[in-house]
């Protein structure tokens, strides 16, 4: 038995002249809760339908308690529960029905099936809509009885692709309080995300663009991996101030939060910020204030991607 | 005929630089109260949060201001004209964007840009113009033939945003307006919101992503159809001495 929920080493998988995935190579230990997060098309949604037997890559494997996805797709299906990014389930049946459903499907003995129903239904505290249409229930409600669903086989690996999208967050904390406790239990969880503060709680993360894994390792230690720094200045117009300094940057370099402009110096931005401070009030830009800001996942993020866009720019230009 | 020349944002409807008023509005859905005696002002220019979980209030505020909802009682002035009796006229000096983008799927990028520009009575010369104007920013065209249902979530939203403010409307309501869309695409949306409000517009945004309330320059909190705390993002981290909006938000809501 190997000791690792998930082994992926070297898949790749191409569509037509388009690189999903260039040889992507990670584990998820037993238990652990691990994060994929990336922009739209990064390749995350691919790599799930590889690991859950749904598509097969072009080169590289997959193991999930030892067990090839490849070679043993049906062992694969006992061991894992799924919940897909869309709402899959039945809208027309009730909460029961929807879990009677999947049971039957997974082939629950009925003794079995009660009592994990009875159990799912308690700790999801969707005891008292039982009997409501599943159409009927709120965002937030929705994502916990597909997740009930993907539970119904008591499935040791969890894999979850943005479960939390446009949920409120209030349901959000209840989901992952929910998540918690089934990885106390021992589920070892994979889960994709657009939420950095989401991405933060996870055991490990692993940052993916354009088929390719950037950083991995703790939210703490992919945040140190950022090199550059981070910046706030503020003035009365501030519209004229992030003008003025998306000129002189990138201008992903730039944005305006409320009451200040943010800049993110990227290690290899040749300007230093004193310096950009003199050329601005030398130009009439009225600055009152600039400090130094604690970077944040996001700002990692962004930086890796377009420190690694750069670099290609410069590899096809030159 | 000659059509009605779209409004500016740079001319002032408002009164004292409001953009929107409101005093004690309330709105009573039978023995349910969805919005309870509410008070707020927005400058013009400015980005005004609205944040609160499911079933907060916030879209039937939103539906009361927006003229498509008659509020049980209170009062409120949008763009300088009257909730109760001139909400067809608050409808030609806003523009509404929601997280369900009502765009045509089976329709181009571009038919759906001049079908919007349309209802807003815009010549097609008109629209021609305005749209080759937002495309500096919001990058359309170069995907104008392709069909609107096979474009990724994040352009779906500029095409949004495109469609709500082709008529130039002094006033933006922005309902969760980035609910799906990755943090890069949501960083570029936000860097054009914040450069219409620079420009004039007044925006009032309903979001579930609390680092977004971050771009806000003053934040509401609803729960339960009252308005819980009000201020300006860094005075309220102040005020309850934590960095995370949604920490705070939690610890309101959640009790």
């Amino acid at each position: 038995m190997s000791d690792k929920a998930i082994q992926v080493t070297g898949l790749k998988k191409r569509y037509d002249s388009t690189s999903a995935l260039s040889s992507v190579t990670f584990s998820v230990e037993k238990g652990e809760m691990f994060g994929l997060i990336g922009p739209d098309g990064a390749g995350k949604t691919t790599l799930i339908r590889i690991l859950t037997s749904l598509l097969d890559p072009d080169e590289g494997t997959c193991r999930l308690l030892g067990i090839s996805v490849h070679e043993d797709p049906k062992s694969i299906r006992k061991i894992i529960g799924y919940m897909p990014q869309r709402f899959s389930l039945y809208p027309d049946l009730t909460v029961g029905e929807n879990l009677r459903f999947f049971a039957d499907l997974f082939r629950v003995p009925r003794k079995e099936r009660l009592k994990k129903t009875e159990e799912l239904l308690e700790f999801s505290r969707l005891e008292p809509f039982v009997k409501r249409r599943a159409g009927a229930l709120s965002g937030g409600m929705k994502q916990k009885l597909a997740l009930s669903c993907a539970l119904i086989h008591t499935p040791e690996i969890l894999v979850l692709d943005e479960p939390t999208t446009g949920v409120d967050p209030v349901s959000r904390r209840e989901f992952w309080s929910i998540l918690k406790s089934l990885k106390k239990s021992g589920v070892s969880i994979l889960i994709t995300t657009p939420y950095m503060d989401e991405a933060e709680r996870c055991d490990r993360i692993a940052l993916i663009h354009h088929g390719e894994i950037l950083a991995m390792g703790t939210a703490r230690s992919v945040i140190d991996q950022f090199s550059g720094s981070i910046f706030s200045v503020s003035g009365p117009d501030l519209l004229g101030l992030s003008r003025w300094f998306k000129r002189q940057l990138r201008s992903d370099q730039v944005r305006i939060l409320g009451d200040r402009v943010q800049l993110n110096l990227f290690s290899s931005t040749e300007k230093n910020v004193s310096d950009l401070v003199k050329d601005a009030k030398a130009s009439g830009q009225v600055i009152d204030a600039f400090g130094r800001e604690n970077p944040e996942l996001e700002d990692t993020f962004i930086t890796l991607i377009a420190e690694r866009e750069k670099r290609n720019d410069q590899t096809i230009s030159s | 005929m000659t059509r009605p020349s779209p409004p500016d944002p740079s001319v002032d409807l408002t009164k004292n630089g409001l953009a929107v008023t409101v005093r004690n509005l309330s709105r009573r859905f039978g023995e349910f109260v969805a919005v309870d005696d509410i008070s707020f002002d927005v400058k013009k220019g400015e980005i005004f949060g609205f944040l609160g979980a499911n079933g907060a209030g916030k879209t039937t505020t939103i539906r009361m201001l927006t003229g498509l909802l008659e509020p049980s009682s209170g009062e409120g002035q949008v763009g300088g004209f009257d909730i109760h009796k001139d909400y067809e006229k608050i409808k030609t000096r806003i523009g509404y964007m929601s997280q369900k983008f009502s765009l045509y799927d089976d329709l181009k990028v571009v038919e759906n840009l001049y079908f919007f520009g349309g209802i807003y009575g815009l010549s097609r010369e008109h629209i021609r113009m305005r749209v080759a104007e937002l495309d500096q920013s919001l990058n359309l065209l170069a995907v104008a033939d392709r069909k609107t249902m096979s474009l990724p979530l994040g352009f779906k939203q500029r095409l949004a945003l495109a469609c709500a403010i082709l008529h130039k409307p002094p006033i933006l309501f922005l309902d969760e307006p980035t609910g799906g869309v990755d943090p890069i695409a949501r960083r570029y949306f936000w860097d054009l919101i914040s450069t219409l409000a620079g420009d004039g517009t007044t925006v009032f945004v309903t979001t579930h992503y609390m680092d977004e309330a971050e771009y806000c320059h003053r934040l509401s909190i609803m729960y339960k159809g009252k308005i819980i705390e009000m201020d300006s993002p860094s005075a309220i981290k102040k005020k309850y001495n934590s960095v995370s909006i949604e920490d705070i938000f939690i610890k309101l809501v959640d009790r």
